[in-house]
């Protein structure tokens, strides 16, 4: 394990607004190690996607950077794959389309069989070679989710990043695809960070959880180390008192500090309670 | 029709408001347009019977369905007299091929005037070419506007400018740009034809263009992202992103296009004289017979059949090419 993996050192962001820049971030400052699951939790609008999407390049950071495996991110890359919320499968491709596109794109010059052989692998990881055919109109939340992990995957990121890949699905489905991740994340050793709103799924599945503070000038408030052994099964963790001691720090750092901390931004997350992302984190 | 109900009716289907809601949905559907169709025509007999034109009485469903069998007759007739023609010519050069071996048979082309059918297909032709050509520069313009800001940003300012502009403010200048430029000693195009083609080009560009733009413009951010992170490459992108998600504001570009197209067509030929169903209007309207006005109607009538179909052509091609079977449903 080694700490240079990637880096994120003083990154701040500006979006350009009729009143002037709005600074949505400011010196965020984190190294990630190979084959480490960060999640990244907060409340609405305190600019986690936006961490997410500087690491994934769809994002120019306006201060500070990027760095993975010693070359600075510039552009958006297979090597960083991105799961997005709402899967942003390509409507009129089917399932197998789907995955061959990213697979296509990414292992240029395999034969045809290699091809295949690899969007079939990737597809079995999430138990999806079922549905092959089905457009994804025509398949639930969940497998579309599914399909769009297995897209990330048959990329062979370095890093995968997930944009609260599970936050519209409902409670049983998210529980079963966050062990379908556990899975795949240990017998891959991929990089992870993920967005989440839900304090279980965070302690679940994170060996690092990062809490951001509120924006605006959002940064990074507390880093929690997440000792529990793997693999971790969640019927287990349900009465061990280390998960919950760390499930009751998450939920610490939320509700109390970001609340003491800064009165201002303690309205704005109140006035966002009601709004579709302003779920309670903790409702799993 | 009505002995098609089952004899048998529940309760609920005697009471008289839920009557016609409980008809089986198919029936609902066939019957209810034919009330419809029997009311206008009932309608427009009894109007009819009281305008009297210079030109005799107005027209009525009976005189026009007349009128229409006798345009079809009058073709017939023509096909018969264009078959005589060449089989009299035959026959003619035949006899002096047995007189003189050395003599090479010439047939010569048939010139009766274009009947109502004759125009039918004119027209048809004409609104299909000009389409065509106008489909054909509206698309990937409008991909490029979508696509591009400063692409938008440039021609944004013509497209405003030149789409309220009438097709027949347009026909002077066409016609004489087209007599100019459009010489040869053997058209392949008679030049009415390449006017009325082009004149409806002109005005078929701008719905297609502005839906093109503005279905590319639209394409959901997140399909954009993935297209990004696998950074594909922009004829990929094309092809897999932006010609897909955007295809069902192109087909309605495209359909109000092809209308607006069929109606500038009829105007434009009227206007310029030109073969099609516009100068047949106007040379019943110019002739003045007392079964003019019948005529006109049966044209009417017959245009607005045509677009109709033309419009159901465009659906299902739609259908076929749209992976999005909601969107083409109307």
């Amino acid at each position: 394990m080694t700490a240079k993996h990637l880096e994120l050192t003083q990154v701040g962001i500006d979006f350009p607004t009729p009143k002037g820049p709005f600074n949505a971030l400011t010196d965020v400052n984190l190294k990630i190690a190979k084959g480490e699951f960060v999640s990244l939790i907060g409340h609405s609008g305190c600019g986690k996607s936006t961490v997410l999407n500087i690491v994934a390049g769809l994002h120019q950071a306006t201060t500070g950077g990027v760095i993975l495996d010693g070359s600075e991110v510039r552009e958006p890359g297979p090597e960083r794959a991105v799961v997005f919320q709402n899967h942003s499968l390509l409507p009129w491709l089917s399932v197998y389309k789907n995955v061959e596109l990213a697979v296509k794109q990414t292992q240029q010059g395999k034969s045809k069989k290699a091809l295949r052989d690899w969007v079939m692998h990737n597809l079995e990881l999430v138990h999806m070679t079922h549905a092959l055919d089905k457009l994804p109109a025509e398949i639930s939340g969940g497998m579309k989710q599914r399909v769009g992990i297995a897209r990330a995957l048959a990329m062979e990121p370095k890093v995968l990043l997930m944009d609260e890949p599970f936050g519209a699905l409902d409670a049983l489905t998210r529980a079963h695809l966050q062990d379908s991740l556990m899975e795949i994340h240990a017998d891959l050793g991929n990089t992870v960070i993920m967005i989440t709103h839900d304090v279980d799924e965070a302690v679940l599945l994170s060996d690092r959880i990062v809490m951001m503070t509120n924006g605006p000038s959002a940064t990074i408030g507390e880093i929690l180390n997440i000792n529990l052994t793997r693999p971790r099964d969640r019927i287990a963790l349900a009465d061990n008192p280390e998960y919950n001691h760390y499930r009751h720090e998450v939920l610490t750092f939320l509700y109390e500090k970001q609340r003491k901390v800064e009165p201002v931004s303690a309205h704005r997350k109140n006035t966002s309670k009601g709004s579709s992302k302003g779920k309670k984190p903790d409702a799993a | 029709m009505s002995k098609s109900v089952p004899l048998v009716t529940t309760l609920s289907q005697l009471r008289p408001q839920s009557f016609a809601s409980n008809l089986p949905q198919k029936l609902q559907g066939l019957l209810l347009p034919v009330i419809g169709l029997l009311l206008f025509l009932a309608i427009w007999n009894g109007v009819a019977k009281t305008i009297d034109t210079s030109l005799g009485q107005f027209p009525g469903p009976a005189q026009v369905w007349q009128q229409a069998g006798s345009l079809i007759n009058e073709h017939s007739a023509q096909r018969e007299k264009a078959e005589e023609f060449y089989a009299r010519q035959e026959e003619r050069n035949a006899a002096r091929v047995a007189k003189d071996p050395g003599y090479e048979p010439r047939i010569r082309p048939f010139t009766g005037a274009p009947t109502y059918l004759d125009q039918i297909w004119t027209s048809l032709y004409t609104v299909m070419v000009g389409f065509l050509i106008a489909s054909l520069v509206a698309v990937p313009v409008g991909i490029l506007c979508g696509l591009s800001k400063s692409a938008y940003t440039a021609i944004n300012p013509l497209i405003q400018l030149f789409k309220p502009v009438s097709p027949l403010a347009w026909l002077p200048l066409v016609t004489m740009v087209v007599s100019a430029l459009y010489v040869s000693d053997d058209p392949m195009f008679a030049k009415s034809f390449v006017t009325s083609a082009f004149t409806v080009s002109l005005c078929c560009l701008w719905p297609t263009l502005i839906n093109t733009v503005v279905g590319v413009s639209n394409i959901d951010k997140d399909l954009l992202n993935v297209s990004r992170v696998l950074r594909l490459k922009p004829l990929t992108h094309l092809t897999k992103i932006v010609l897909p998600s955007s295809i069902p504001m192109i087909f309605t570009g495209l359909r109000l296009s092809l209308g607006i197209g069929w109606m500038v067509l009829i105007a434009a030929e009227m206007l310029a004289q030109n073969p099609g169903l516009g100068k047949f209007v106007w040379d019943e309207f110019q002739n003045g017979s007392s079964e003019s006005l019948a005529r006109i109607m049966v044209a009417v009538l017959t245009i607005g059949a045509i677009g109709f179909v033309l419009d159901r052509v465009m659906l299902g091609i739609q259908r076929v090419v749209s992976w999005d079977k909601s969107s083409a449903l109307r």
